[in-house]
């Protein structure tokens, strides 16, 4: 742990970071140090941020000051190896594909050489690594998509996206959580909200938990957006088994 | 009923001390600009510093009171008159049904903060009554104030104990040159000891872009080793961003809770009042201290807060 780094943010909040690159082996770090954190009991924290390499943690400093604190934290690396990490949930997404819905699909079936089912086998056949959530609530950063339909970005962005659409920029895909104007290649949408602000748990993605995308029809499509709309649909999850696809 | 809005002024919301606990599900904290103005007006209103306030940015609004309460405005000086009569800012005062709250014209600063002896009623969404516009969540259906806009009281008192009491001299004083306190960090070493050095010795000079997620300066280019990108990281409240054109810009309320840009500094707490005062044309330096300093500066300002409360509680 000698290349952690204890970079200071202003007088409220500190960054631990981990690296200085995008891996799933420091994304493990970070999620390991979280439980330590959160189990070791420090006082004064008042909320952290994981990124792709880092842990942002906000602390008040009427009841811990910086170096005390940078103190603990120390002694939290010393033992991450013997933290034990639960497997981390995957979120089962229903997506319909193509058509309104995902009016790029075509294109980007196009630009990978391959058929629109094809580029729907590929993006349901992976678990996409949620690294962080950022730009706007709910909006996750996915690690994982397979380069074969890394398609670019529209040369023009849309000025609305709906809630729920699907796409693909560049080697990235995602999920809008909430209408945006956005440049991302749509391949489909979700009936399945990410973000609801009157919901209990108003966002439902999870930095460190993954996200599985698979294929439904407009029929099932209907139905979970009638019961997401009566606030009674619970979204699918299981636990990730080791080393999974 | 309790305010209607006449005129919505050019920027007022709803903001507490902000929506703590969502930054990593990517929801930005909002709240109040200048807390420490906002949490004077609560305590000369009686009520938790964190309770609810309007901001009000440069043309304040008007406000018709349909109910009897108390009242206190604090921050820059946005020209307050009470039914036409000039109203002291940073004292609590009675507000009857009829009267008119206006705010007639920018003098000092930018932002004042109007708090309501009880609060407003307001619905909390995620933990908070803030406004955050660009997720169009809390406040006032998540929007800034409109024209014929109506917002009720929680619990209003048409008098408050020791209301004579219940004062402090103004806290804003415009200056020719303001020095905002920095902590270096967190991405200082991705810039040349000259980048350094100009961000240091050099004046910066407020720009028109300045809203609620950032002020944007113009000034002398700060240097990078190499380049103004990093992977994205969280930021916080007073961060000083850098992109690569070495132009800095100081990461406000709204801001997007992470980014790519590397940032050379944080404004330090105790300063954020003075920041969220600045208006386009006001020039500014910065001065580097310690986090030990730092910290020091946020308690002793919280230690006056305390102070003041009990002082007016009598």
């Amino acid at each position: 742990m000698s290349d952690v780094r204890f970079l200071i943010t202003g007088d409220i909040s500190l960054t631990v970071e981990f690296g200085n690159e995008i891996s799933e082996a420091i994304n493990a770090k970070i999620r390991a140090f979280s439980i330590a954190l959160a189990d070791s009991g420090i006082p004064g924290i008042v909320e952290t941020v994981p990124t792709y390499r880092s842990l942002m943690i906000h602390y008040d400093p009427g009841v811990i000051l910086y170096e005390p604190l940078v103190e603990r934290l120390r002694g939290l690396l010393g033992n991450l190896d013997r933290i034990e990490i639960p497997p981390s949930d995957v979120l089962e997404i229903p997506v319909l594909y193509g058509g309104e819905m995902g009016p790029d699909l075509e294109f980007v079936a196009q630009h990978s050489g391959k058929t629109p089912e094809e580029v729907v086998k590929i993006h349901t056949s992976t678990e996409y690594l949620i690294y962080m959530l950022g730009f706007t609530p709910g909006f996750t950063y996915l690690g994982g998509m397979s380069e074969e339909i890394a398609t670019p970005r529209l040369k023009t962005p849309r000025v609305k996206i709906p809630a729920g659409s699907v796409g693909i920029a560049g080697a990235q895909t995602g999920v809008y959580p909430i209408d945006s104007p956005g440049g991302w290649q749509l391949i489909g949408r979700t009936p399945v909200r990410m973000y609801d602000p009157d919901r209990e748990t108003p966002i439902l993605p999870q930095a460190g938990q993954y996200i599985r995308f698979y294929a439904i029809d407009q029929a099932e499509y209907d139905r979970i957006a009638a019961e997401e709309a009566a606030g009674t649909y619970v979204c699918g999850r299981h636990p990730r088994k080791e080393g999974g696809k | 009923m309790s305010i209607t809005v006449l005129n919505p002024g050019l920027l007022t919301t709803v903001q507490d001390m902000g929506r703590v606990g969502y930054q990593q599900f990517g929801v930005s904290v909002s709240g109040v600009m200048d807390p420490r103005a906002a949490s004077i007006a609560n305590i000369l209103a009686d009520n938790p510093e964190d309770e609810a306030v309007l901001e009000c940015t440069m043309l304040g609004p008007h406000l018709r009171f349909d109910q009897d309460n108390c009242i206190a405005i604090t921050g820059g000086d946005l020209g307050p008159t009470l039914d036409g009569q000039p109203v002291r800012g940073y004292q609590a005062i009675q507000v009857k049904a009829g009267q008119v709250l206006r705010f007639t014209a920018p003098k000092t600063g930018c932002r004042a903060y109007v708090a309501f002896t009880g609060g407003l009623d307001i619905p909390v969404v995620m933990g908070s009554r803030s406004t955050n516009l660009r997720a169009k969540i809390g406040g006032l259906e998540g929007r800034k104030l409109n024209k014929g806009d109506v917002i009720g009281f929680r619990a209003p008192r048409a008098n408050l104990k020791n209301l004579g009491l219940r004062s402090i001299a103004p806290e804003f004083v415009p200056r020719s040159e303001y020095i905002l306190r920095v902590v270096l960090g967190p991405q200082d070493d991705a810039f040349t000891k000259e980048g350094l050095d100009t961000f240091l010795g050099q004046t910066y000079t407020v720009t028109p872009e300045f809203d609620r997620m950032g002020c944007r300066l113009d000034g002398p280019v700060i240097q990078h080793v190499e380049s103004g990108d990093i992977i994205s990281d969280g930021i916080s409240f007073g961060a000083i961003q850098v992109p690569a054109a070495g132009k800095p810009i100081i990461m406000l309320c709204d801001r997007q809770t992470t980014g790519g840009y590397t940032k050379i500094a944080t404004v330090i707490s105790a300063d954020f009042r003075l920041l969220a005062q600045l208006k386009a044309g006001d020039k500014l330096r910065f001065q580097r201290v310690t986090i030990q300093h730092a910290q020091d500066a946020l308690l002793t300002q919280r230690a006056a807060l305390r102070a003041l409360r009990s002082s007016v509680g009598m």
